[in-house]
């Protein structure tokens, strides 16, 4: 096969004493970018890309690819340690992570964690590495029906899948949306909501939100009830990672459902957010105890944690063969790559074979590097919960802050994460669930837009997201699993008539 | 009292160096505000001057590019705008600047910041899926016989892409649904998918899928051909592609690509960021680039630059007032 020959040969370039520092200094250095939260990949490669300007292409983009898997690795550690996501897709990990980390199994929660982004990186790079070709021209069939039937599918999935009451879901989403809704709208070319103040022009940023709900709630949350960190740092030895991969076999359908969704998401370009939350839903869906979800199950976090890295470097495909980076880390790389006069395109497989050959090789080096990078330094990052509440919460604070602050260096967005963490702490306290407003924060404003353009393309009928096979059923789909309850509920009266004949064996 | 004692040790050591230089050097590192998202034209040539700067050693202080692309980039139109007085950012602007204060009214008024150098001006093209018409007069039969909105991609709303697309109509006789992509490489990749009949992209934001045979220029909204002969695909070179006034279609636009600073800095300052771009359009990573994506190149400053801002003022008002996108 060529495919593979010519993935020897990338190996061959990389393996050298020279480009193995490279990747140990991009790792360390990504994943530092991605524990700082706010910071993030995106922000973090932006800052290192001029370190690699004065380097030869090969040896700065392994840097770069490194920093990239870095920051997806620590993107994970704040958000099971501390609640606080350091990038958007690490918003589902909290779910399950959290709790874990309360009840003192931090260390199984992140072994569980980079064990799984390792897995869903792997399993995308295989795809990139037979498939490429063919899966560019399937991003290609996605115009703008299709992109709103995935986006109604993400936003379907939550309602119909998720355990919270229905009413609270929607409320919750409705509010993401309508937030999502403030700045400039693309489609009409209008302000919208922003009441003359500059500041609201750009509009809610998505990671200021979530810091906010997230992490100063949590503080609040934790300063009202008892002023320390439930978690205790256990003992972290090698038989804790040893014990979390040999479970792994078990957990491989909700492995391979995620990466299948992570995959899938991440080549339509944008959906790596969308990944880790369906990931999250499904996993839940398909469980035997599904209530036992959001309260510390290890599939909570290998189920969207292997959905997000799965989407992440499946999104450097449609970034390399179309020229759009399917997430905010994944643009900054395209602007590192052009500098070097490598022009994403459907050219550059061709053109620049080493290159992307390289690129691959190094996806697959720079993923084990990191894996055993992490693992071993679980333990440094779990006793960061022994240190005393009253210490570390300032400390977060102040992290916080400047991530709020780092993103668009504006000082208005501190103010509005802590609002958001006062915010975040009254959902908390009424209960109303906090990721469907995110998600509806992330995604409303693509949603709208490509719904809108939809309308604009068929002159305003609802029949284009039946127009053709791909859309038809990804939107029937969609249908589906919003009346998902309704139809479990049918199905499953019909379901247990069958089973009472038979005695109820499903009991016990 | 410790800053001005750098600057001035910072200005002593330029003026020993280089007596001709005005004496003033940037003490911290310098951002170059991208008004437009990741890899769209401006953030790609943002890093160009960015290794271009670096590599030849032209300043002292490295130079990092900052996306504010929100907002449709008005983020950073009134990041500059709040910025007074800070000699570290510099503007990559374009057609924006006289745009989105008309359609959208953001309060912003571009002389209100310090005009450095015009850099180079930008073409459009009229771009179709290559399984399409060949050539434009097709293209217009074939859009005023489409039975299904005709729809032609662009990037934003009441923007140039936008206006373009309102002048052809009045010009062709035509009707397009015009759809607002958030960025040209989404307009690109849409053409090639089908999922729009045209996009009138900027060379740079279709390079790669016309070398790659996806799309085929129709033609160019100048009064004169490109001058770039060198064969961009197996067939064609720029200048191959005919102007749209041959092809019976009167329509021109060249969109500015300028350097601005904040208001209210010196001129010493402004001085200095002169200097610096013109020296940039000496090197070669320049030079390579404005071949590459087929820019005009060009290179304002002072007084001309005024009065060529004060002209395309003018001319992008006429056009947004007469396509109706000037809000009320």
């Amino acid at each position: 096969m060529e495919a593979l020959g010519l993935l020897l040969h990338g190996f061959a370039v990389l393996l050298t004493w020279k480009t193995l520092l490279l990747m140990m200094v991009g790792l360390v250095l990504g994943i530092f970018v991605g524990v700082l939260p706010g910071l993030g990949g995106p922000n973090g490669v932006a800052i290192l890309l001029p370190l690699t300007f004065t380097m030869d292409p090969t040896s700065a983009i392994v840097m770069l690819s490194c920093i990239y898997w870095g920051a997806l690795f620590g993107g994970a550690i704040t958000s099971i340690l501390f609640n606080i996501p350091g990038e958007a897709w690490s918003v589902a990990t909290t779910f399950d992570g959290y709790p874990m980390a309360q009840q003192g199994r931090a260390a199984e929660a992140l072994t569980a964690a980079f064990t799984s982004s390792f897995v869903g990186s792997l399993v995308a790079v295989l795809l990139i590495t037979f498939l490429a070709p063919m899966i560019s021209s399937f991003a290609l069939k996605f115009g703008p029906p299709e992109f709103f039937a995935v986006y109604l599918l993400t936003f379907c999935s939550f309602v119909g899948l998720g355990r919270e009451a229905k009413h609270k879901t929607v409320i919750s989403m409705s509010l993401g949306l309508l937030l999502a809704g403030i700045g400039m709208d693309t489609v009409s070319g209008n302000l919208r909501m922003t009441f003359g103040s500059p500041e609201l022009l750009r509009g809610i940023n998505f990671l200021v939100a979530v810091i906010g709900l997230f992490g100063i709630s949590e503080i609040l949350l934790t300063m009202e009830e008892r002023l320390a960190l439930r978690g205790h740092a256990a003992g972290i030895s090698l038989r804790v990672v040893l014990g979390v991969w040999k479970d792994l076999p078990k957990y491989w359908v909700t492995l391979l459902r995620s990466s299948f969704i992570g995959c899938w998401l991440g080549i339509t370009p944008g959906g790596a957010i969308a990944a880790s939350f369906m990931g999250y839903n499904l996993a839940k869906r398909f469980a035997k105890e599904p209530d036992s979800f959001g309260k510390g199950r290890i599939e909570g976090v290998f189920a969207p944690e292997t959905a997000a890295h799965a989407s992440g470097t499946s999104a450097l495909l449609p970034m390399l063969a179309l020229g759009i980076p399917g997430s905010g880390t994944a643009a900054i790389l395209l602007g590192g790559l052009m500098v070097w006069g490598l022009n994403p395109g459907p050219l550059l497989f061709v053109e620049h074979k080493d290159f992307v050959w390289g690129l691959i090789a190094s996806m697959y080096l720079g993923n084990v590097v990191g894996l055993v990078l992490v693992l071993t330094t679980v333990p440094i990052f779990a006793s960061i919960l022994r240190v005393p509440f009253a210490a570390v919460a300032p400390m977060i604070v102040v992290s916080c802050a400047i991530g709020a602050y780092a993103i668009q260096n504006a000082m208005f967005d501190v103010w509005l994460m802590l609002g958001f963490g006062v915010v975040g702490y009254v959902f908390k306290k009424i209960g109303i669930p906090l990721a469907p407003f995110t998600l509806a924060l992330v995604l409303g404003n693509r949603a709208e837009d490509a719904f809108r353009l939809s309308m604009i393309g068929s002159g305003g009928t609802l029949k284009v997201f039946w127009s053709n096979g791909l859309v038809g059923s990804i939107t029937t789909l969609a249908i589906l699993l919003l009346f998902w309850p309704v139809i479990d509920g049918l199905l499953g009266g019909i379901g247990r008539k069958a089973a009472g004949q038979n005695g109820d064996a499903t009991k016990g | 009292m410790r800053i001005p004692v750098k600057a001035v040790g910072a200005a002593t050591a330029l003026l020993l160096s280089t007596p001709a230089l005005a004496g003033w050097e940037p003490t911290k590192p310098v951002e170059i505000v991208v008004a437009a998202g990741a890899g769209g034209a401006s953030d790609q040539m943002a890093r160009m001057m960015q290794a271009a700067i670096q590599k030849n050693n032209l300043m002292k202080q490295p130079m990092v590019v900052s996306l504010k692309g929100g907002a449709s980039g008005a983020e950073a139109l009134m990041y500059m705008k709040s910025s007074e007085g800070d000699p570290n950012k510099v503007l990559i602007a374009y057609s924006l600047i006289y745009m989105l204060p008309l359609s959208a009214k953001i309060p912003f008024n571009w002389r209100e910041l310090t005009p450095v150098s015009v850099v180079a001006l930008d073409q459009f093209v009229l771009w179709d899926n290559s399984a399409g018409p060949k050539t434009v007069k097709e293209f217009v039969a074939a859009a005023k016989a489409a039975s299904a909105p005709f729809k032609m991609g662009g990037t934003g709303s009441k923007r140039e892409d936008h206006v373009l697309t309102v002048f052809l109509e009045q010009k062709t006789g035509a009707k397009f649904s015009y759809l607002p992509y958030k960025s040209g490489g989404e307009a690109a990749t849409q053409l090639v998918g089908n999922h729009i009949e045209a996009n009138v992209n900027n060379p740079s934001e279709n390079l790669e899928v016309w070398r790659a045979g996806q799309v085929r220029p129709l033609c160019v909204f100048d009064r004169e051909r490109i001058s770039y002969t060198t064969k961009v695909t197996d067939t064609q070179s720029w200048a191959d592609i005919p102007t749209c006034k041959e092809e019976g279609v009167d329509v021109q636009y060249l969109m500015l690509r300028a350097m601005f600073l904040p208001g209210k800095v010196t001129p010493e300052q402004q001085a200095f960021y002169v200097d610096l771009f013109h020296k940039v359009t000496q090197t070669a990573e320049y030079k390579d680039y404005m071949e590459k994506q087929a820019l005009k190149p060009i290179f304002l400053t002072g007084k001309d630059m005024v009065q060529f801002l004060e002209e395309d003022d003018a001319l992008n008002k006429s056009l947004m007032t007469e396509a109706g996108f000037v809000a009320k």
